[in-house]
């Protein structure tokens, strides 16, 4: 990755143009043909460093309900409730941290109750007594930028 | 919270699948819309407009583009303080995100801010000068030792 593709993906992360050609435009802003632009960004989604290009949303806006939960599992369980826990297309950030409660994930469903589902089916599955959960109650900040300079 | 149409809906399935890399990306998502693409260039601006497209652009692996140290910051914030301390650890640019969530038992912290970084000792650093700039002291890090799923959310699907 080099300094081109670093100031691409710092202006497509904040500012991508919502136009009908917006690969042109890119282009013209960082003074790169459209085709450059293309396959630099071909590049960085093979290479995994690009994700997705599209919309990010906000799911209480869209009706959703969301929380993130923290569990305690027992080290030689994690594999079976990791598999378990991920399998819910609603639970979309899984991470391993450093304490007691060493599981947190977010989980999103169509509607409270549907998301009181997902958690009792979790308690059933996979072993877990207690789910505490800890949803947004006030966003103070969710920022998805991360400087490339 | 206006409800959203079953147009609105599909706009969303579309859109949350990602544009295809090509001179015209929008093109091909209109004419399955049944829109030209004026009309979804103009749907997607009114929907970041009013919040419900809370950013449009890339999402990136942030692990691969180095910052493979990342850190929960759990902070125990008087409630009669978060209001205050909430917007002073937003205005960190390392702090990517910063919530107020609820305490539960056992569970004393109330102020949620995720950090960044190339390293554990960037991390702690940021982590102490919030502390000196807010006075906190009550506060742990828990970094994460292993990324088990990280997916963009499919909407109405």
């Amino acid at each position: 990755m080099d300094q081109i593709d670093r100031n691409l993906l710092n202006l497509i992360q904040a500012d991508f143009p919502l136009v009908k050609e917006p690969y042109r435009e890119l282009g013209r802003l960082l003074g790169l043909e459209e085709v450059v632009v293309i396959a630099r960004l071909e590049r960085l989604c093979k290479s995994g460093a690009l994700r997705r290009l599209g919309g990010v949303f906000d799911y209480r806006k869209l009706g959703y309900s969301g929380t993130l939960c923290a569990v305690h599992v027992e080290p030689e369980r994690v594999k079976d409730a990791a598999a378990y826990i991920n399998s819910f297309p609603g639970v979309t950030h899984n991470y391993l941290r450093e304490h007691h409660y060493n599981m947190w994930f977010t989980v999103l469903a169509e509607n409270g109750e549907k998301l009181d589902e997902i958690l009792g089916l979790i308690r059933e599955n996979t072993g877990v007594r207690e789910i505490m959960e800890l949803p947004a109650e006030r966003v103070f900040k969710i920022k998805v930028n991360f400087n490339l300079e | 919270m206006s409800m959203l149409s079953e147009q609105d809906k599909q706009i969303v399935r579309a859109v949350q699948k990602g544009l295809s890399l090509v001179g015209r990306p929008f093109q091909a998502m209109a004419e399955q819309l049944e829109l030209s693409e004026e009309e979804l260039l103009a749907r997607i601006k009114d929907m970041c407009a009013d919040g419900r497209i809370r950013r449009f652009g890339a999402v990136v692996r942030h692990r691969e583009l180095g910052f493979v140290a990342n850190a929960m910051v759990v902070w125990d914030v008087p409630d009669e303080q978060v209001a205050m301390q909430g917007q002073i650890m937003a205005g960190f640019p390392e702090v990517s995100h910063c919530y107020q969530r609820p305490r539960q038992p056992g569970w004393s912290y109330n102020l949620f801010t995720m950090i960044h970084g190339r390293s554990r000792e960037y991390c702690a650093a940021v982590a102490d000068r919030i502390s000196q700039s807010t006075g906190l002291t009550d506060y742990r890090l828990l970094f994460s030792t292993a990324e088990l799923k990280k997916s963009s959310m499919r909407y109405f699907e």
